[in-house]
């Protein structure tokens, strides 16, 4: 993408790892992609919106206007300035229920990535760093999740526990949990025999702090990017669910779940269902963008080309 | 060769056998009774209730139940719906070809648009066309596909009226199945009309589903284009004097292709969890559909079945990738 462009040499690395050079280079190449950036701004107006979603929303995500059902959005000609992208089947304003949703969706993303690392890492690093039967209970276990289509999964997962956000959250981490086990395991594996760590470990450092202090700060690179992605693909499954009547349950504003009980209307009110399928696009794109940048940034092999 | 698939087929017995722990204890554990949702709105007396726990081997302890359905398992029976009293196994037989037609359609297209797509990109890189390209690839990529379905049924068959809204193919037309494929019975009973009826069906939940492979292979054509450009024996192939066309498409496009192809095969076991929203929306009478209703039933036969089913198509599909990326790349076999 913008590899090309003449940037002057970057500053040679630092022998000894200083966390404010590292982020002043990361940034130095994450800011060359423009693409990046713009996912950047996009995501953190965001979390603006849904940070003070009860201020900026015109109305209560809520509040049914029984006058105004099904109104169009406000330039077309039958559209009512009151309601800037128009009502749902009950008189709802589409756009507070929006901003509103946005805290959903971002909540979402934030818990599962936040569960499914803290799971993924510790059983990555267990299994990486002691290998033999531990590695390989571990992994065949991730094996066993991988094996099924991921949304069937979870699908079946919050069948069990019961259909609404927080089972739908849940069920979406322990799916995503395994990428982040198999990720840190092979980092582990690679880091765990390189000179460093042997001289840790002889001058008498105990397995854990070797595994989380030693080992675990140089695999990051790697699990940060897997952590964007797995930010987006937790917003759309959680979407899905919602969708499919298993995720968050109305009358929640959540996107997903607004779709799915817009659907019926699709071919009479097409409104209902482009505004929130829209904001489910916008944000999953922008932190995939904000991805794309991160990985190219972290890649030791790009960057120096 | 031979060893390696061996290998590989030793690797998976431990996972089989925790895909059918799964299944089959997930499945106990969902909430509700399975003789009360088989005796549906009527209820069940007591003694009939108790007649049907042991009948269907529920008052055996679970690890005896669990043996019991493996067994049967191995000998093909899957068990009975409780919902429409057939077999699973016939079930699955009937709805999986919808399945694999729609899943086969939609990776045609993704392969059949991505690669040349992402080749382009690679080569012509930092044009319009690239940036375009790739822009393209990652909205596809960061596509809520229900939403996207919905959207193309709007558009196509709301608003132009040249689609149908759902189903396989119109409800005029009765073929008794050959095939189980929709495209291949129709041409096979000669009737035309009824194949561009199917086809007609068939077109919106393709390319609905094929979107995110779509874009996947996209991304992965172009990135592994670019790696295979900057090589020396690209280098040597064009100071030799080759022309480009030939230096792409000989040299660079056969190297580039082979992690496309593995990309291409783990997105076939993904296809089947996007069938199940794409069925959804379209009304496809596939296994995606068929599991989702399973779920909402409480049929807790299918459930358990088919979860099997489809964990075990994707783990046999995945070896198979496997095996043919070793066929084509002999520096993994080694390994």
């Amino acid at each position: 993408m913008s590899e090309l462009q003449a940037t002057p040499a970057p500053a040679p690395v630092p022998a000894k790892t200083d966390i404010s050079a590292g982020l002043r280079e990361f940034w130095h190449y994450f800011s060359v992609n423009r693409g990046a950036v713009l996912g950047l701004v996009v995501f953190t107006l965001l979390v603006l919106v849904a940070i003070f979603a009860p201020l900026i929303a015109p109305h209560s995500p809520d509040q049914q206007y029984r006058d105004a059902l099904l109104v169009p959005p406000m330039w077309d000609a039958l559209g009512d300035p009151r309601f800037i992208l128009g009502t749902d089947p009950v008189g709802r304003d589409i756009l507070s229920r929006l901003i509103h949703g946005a805290r959903y969706s971002l909540f979402i993303g934030l818990f599962v990535v936040v569960g499914a690392l803290i799971v993924g890492v510790i059983l990555g690093v267990l299994a990486g760093y002691f290998g033999g039967w531990v590695d390989a209970m571990i992994m065949r276990v991730m094996d066993i999740i991988l094996a099924f289509p991921s949304l069937l999964l979870a699908l079946v997962l919050v069948a069990i526990l019961g259909p609404g956000l927080f089972n739908a959250m849940v069920a979406i981490a322990i799916v995503l949990q395994p990428h982040f086990a198999r990720l840190v395991r092979a980092a582990v594996m690679a880091e765990k025999s390189r000179e460093y760590v042997t001289a840790a470990k002889l001058s008498g450092a105990s397995h854990l702090r070797l595994m989380l202090v030693t080992i675990l700060p140089n695999c990051l690179g790697p699990l940060i990017v897997q952590a964007t992605l797995s930010f987006s693909n937790a917003i759309l499954d959680a979407a899905a669910l919602g969708f499919l009547g298993m995720g968050a349950q109305p009358p929640t504003p959540e996107w997903g779940t607004m779709l799915a009980s817009a659907r019926e209307f699709i071919l009479r009110a097409p409104w209902v269902v482009t505004f929130p399928g829209l904001a489910i696009l916008i944000t999953v794109l922008a932190i995939n963008l904000i991805g794309d940048g991160m990985r190219d940034a972290l890649d030791p092999k790009l960057k120096r080309s | 060769m031979l060893n390696f698939i061996l290998r590989r087929l030793a690797l998976i017995v431990p996972t089989v056998i925790g895909i059918s722990l799964c299944a089959f204890f997930f499945v106990r554990v969902l909430p509700g009774d399975p003789i009360l949702a088989m005796a549906g709105q009527h209820g069940v007396s007591p003694e009939r209730y108790e007649i049907l726990r042991e009948q269907f081997g529920y008052n055996l302890p679970i690890w005896q139940q669990y043996f019991n359905y493996l067994g049967n398992v191995l000998q093909g029976n899957f068990g009975v719906s409780l919902s429409t009293k057939r077999p699973v196994l016939t079930e699955f037989m009937t709805l999986f070809p919808a399945t694999v037609e729609l899943a086969l359609v939609a990776m045609l297209f993704a392969v059949l648009v991505g690669i040349p797509a992402g080749i382009f990109a690679a080569v012509k890189r930092g044009s319009w066309f690239d940036q375009l390209t790739m822009g393209v690839a990652l909205t596809g990529y960061s596509m809520p596909i229900f939403w996207w379905g919905l959207l193309l049924i709007i558009f196509f068959s709301g608003y132009l009226g040249w689609t149908p809204v759902s189903g396989r193919i119109a409800l005029t037309f009765f073929l008794r199945p050959i095939t189980g494929f929709m495209l291949i019975d129709t041409i096979l009973y000669g009737n035309w009309a009824a194949f561009v009826s199917a086809l007609r069906h068939l077109i919106l939940p393709a390319i609905v589903l094929g979107t995110i492979p779509l874009a996947v292979i996209a991304r992965q054509t172009r990135s592994a284009m670019l790696e295979v450009l900057g090589e020396d024996y690209v280098r040597t192939a064009r100071a030799k004097g080759l022309s480009p066309k030939r230096v792409v498409n000989v040299h660079a496009l056969r190297n580039a292709l082979i992690p496309v192809i593995t990309t291409i095969g783990l997105q076939i076991g993904l296809l089947l969890g996007g069938a199940i929203l794409t069925e959804t929306i379209f009304s496809w009478p596939g296994i995606g559909k068929w599991m989702i209703d399973s779920i909402s039933k409480r049929d807790y036969v299918v459930v358990q079945s088919g979860l099997l089913l489809i964990a075990l198509i994707v783990m046999a599909v995945n070896l198979i990738v496997d095996v043919l990326y070793a066929v084509i790349n002999p520096r993994i076999r080694v390994k």
